[in-house]
């Protein structure tokens, strides 16, 4: 049974904050969404969980252990992140971005055992195909699956994903999300994701985190978190939100045009 | 997905893929593999060529007899007086500025960066500017230049590293103090040479462009001793040094800690860098074109890269510098200007067929 408590989480640049007073609880087999407008501290808090990224206040337990407090390899044993541009600086092979997910347990020579963990969760992703391909030739799509299979060899209890649909065509999109679930169930882990479709987020998510000017506004599921009056007070955008065979749906109509510019 | 799932096409099985990285590893040995006796090849033609006449197959012979006896005949005293030291260095120092380059390429993630990129060669010149002109520096005697050299090339890597601690080891701060650092004893150097007399100036131009004929074994004992430290750490490292191409955050994510390994692998970079063009002068290109070319045979994974490239460059500073003694007879061309030649069309065809934007 893991739990990740993110309790009163501060950060921010010399120039400005970007989080204040943050805190959030995530069980086993629970899928968070963070929404949010662009600079609502979304990313952020994302790097703060996997310590790439230094709160300045606050703390961060994942299952009642300090990630301060944890070696950079420990919590990469614990923590998968995907980032939000995937791209590789040198050519390798897929098979090898991949197992350079097993880099937190093993430091220099693979075994056996590592190779086959590869192999499984390329299979499990239906990306064996891609196996010997150049990770640099691959579509966004692809590269997406790469980076969640590398996430997934590290075998973490949290899998953060950054905006995991946003280079996306909405077939992927869907694959992609149903891929998270289904893992997120299956090997009883969490899955804290930045997003910006609302309905993708309430399609998929088990709790909504919606975020605004760097603090919480509203936690919970997504029919209490994702109603007209909060996407009008944290996106400006007037909207439609209705339910559809047990679905919630959000329908934009227009942007709230500021008194100013009117 | 976006995988064309067309008719013709099988999926491919785990047992495929077994098969497959299998294949693909022995054709990364079998390359290597393939250097090293070209290596031994090209060393064996280079020490026939010379005004003593020497055929190949007495080379060999004198080089295994050598090995347990102490050269006696005057054949054997050329061979292992006069034309192997600098054979030898040539097989180190293309092993050392490859390697160097492949490394500095991975710390900066950018395919473009050599031994050179963040002015190591500039400090070793200044250093053996100011022995050669003002006659001070580290040490006394015929060992003056080469301290000098070594010690601010070794200086420079260390300045970096200290604006980096302050700054974060990003490639950016590295590039740009790199920059700094370079232009600073660039224009250093150009005073010495202003004020400096005419054949000492001559001196340090000569000293820039890059020879291996100043080569004695007790060189490259020194040689030796730092790529047998440098290169073995650097193999440890190699494949967190995978990781950084993926991007800082994803390495830190895979546990990697990427200011660390980007420091370490830079200084020891630096300290093979120092520890050949100390001996050696300037030799371009070898530690840009080496990785490069290794990188389009057998792929971008370090753990092989990392030797691959340093065959490679043995390869061809040994035929460069053959090259060079034999093309403009007997006038010896200085290796450093072959490599400059031999590596600007070399790499303008590399970049003309890169698949895709370097920056």
């Amino acid at each position: 049974m893991v739990t990740l408590i993110v309790k009163d989480v501060a950060f921010g640049y010399a120039s400005a904050p970007v989080l204040a007073g943050v805190s959030l609880e995530v069980g086993t087999k629970e899928i968070v969404a963070v929404l949010g407008p662009n600079g609502a501290g979304k990313s952020t808090l994302l790097k703060c969980i996997d310590r790439i990224l230094h709160p300045q206040h606050g703390s961060i337990l994942l299952d009642g252990e300090e990630i301060s407090q944890m070696s950079r390899l420990e919590l990469a044993k614990k923590i998968g992140y995907i980032p939000q541009s995937l791209a590789h600086a040198f050519s390798i092979t897929v098979f090898d971005a991949v197992l350079m997910g097993r880099r937190p347990h093993i430091s220099w020579r693979t075994s056996e055992e590592d190779t086959e963990k590869v192999l499984d969760t390329l299979k499990m992703l239906h990306i064996e195909d891609l196996a010997m391909r150049d990770i640099n030739e691959l579509s966004g799509g692809q590269m997406q699956q790469v980076f969640i299979a590398r996430a997934l060899v590290q075998e973490p209890d949290v899998l953060l994903l950054d905006e995991p649909t946003s280079n996306l065509d909405i077939r992927h999109q869907l694959e992609v999300m149903h891929t998270i679930k289904s893992i997120v169930r299956k090997h009883e882990i969490s899955a804290i994701m930045a997003i910006h479709d609302l309905n993708l987020a309430a399609r998929y998510a088990d709790k909504i985190v919606l975020m605004n000017g760097g603090g919480i506004l509203s936690v919970g599921n997504p029919a209490t978190v994702i109603t007209p009056e909060n996407i009008r007070l944290v996106f400006k955008v007037d909207a439609d939100v209705y339910e559809k065979e047990g679905k919630l749906h959000v329908v934009p109509l227009r942007a709230i045009v500021r008194a100013t510019q009117g | 997905m976006t995988r064309n799932r067309s008719v013709s096409e099988k999926v491919t099985t785990s047992d495929e893929i077994r098969t497959y990285y299998k294949r693909f590893i022995a054709r990364k040995l079998l390359f290597m593999a393939l250097l090293i006796i070209l290596i031994g090849l090209i060393a064996g033609v280079a020490t026939t060529l010379g005004s003593y006449q020497i055929s190949v197959t007495e080379v060999y012979t004198i080089i295994w007899h050598g090995l347990f006896h102490e050269p006696e005949t005057t054949k054997e005293l050329v061979v292992w007086n006069l034309r192997l030291p600098s054979i030898v260095m040539g097989i180190l120092a293309g092993i050392g500025l490859a390697i160097a380059g492949t490394t500095m390429q991975s710390v900066v993630r950018n395919p473009l960066a050599s031994p050179y990129t963040l002015g190591i060669a500039s400090a070793a010149g200044f250093g053996a500017a100011l022995a050669i002109i003002l006659g001070r520096g580290f040490a006394a005697g015929q060992y003056l230049i080469i301290a000098n050299a070594f010690i601010f090339a070794v200086l420079s890597a260390f300045i970096i590293y200290g604006l980096s601690r302050y700054r974060g080891a990003t490639p950016e701060t590295m590039i740009l103090a790199g920059i700094a650092l370079m232009y600073l004893f660039s224009a250093m150097t150009g005073i010495l040479q202003y004020f400096g007399e005419q054949t000492a100036v001559a001196e340090v131009v000569f000293w820039m462009f890059g020879s291996l004929g100043r080569a004695t074994w007790d060189k490259l004992l020194f040689v030796f001793i730092i790529l047998a430290i440098c290169i073995p750490l650097l193999m440890l490292k190699s494949w967190d040094l995978n990781t950084l191409s993926a991007g800082d955050e994803s390495a830190k994510s895979l546990g990697v800690n990427v200011d660390q390994t980007r420091v370490l692998c830079f200084i020891l970079a630096s300290i093979m860098t120092a520890g050949v063009i100390c001996f050696t002068g300037t030799i371009g290109f070898i530690g840009l074109v080496a990785p490069h070319m290794c990188r389009l045979v057998i792929g971008g994974d370090n753990r092989y890269l990392i030797p691959a490239s340093g065959f490679l460059g043995a390869v061809i500073l040994l035929a460069a510098d053959t090259v060079a003694r034999r093309i403009l007879a007997p006038t010896i061309l200085p290796v450093g200007l072959l490599t400059s030649f031999l590596g600007v069309p070399l790499f303008l065809y590399l970049i003309l067929r890169r698949k895709r934007e370097y920056w």
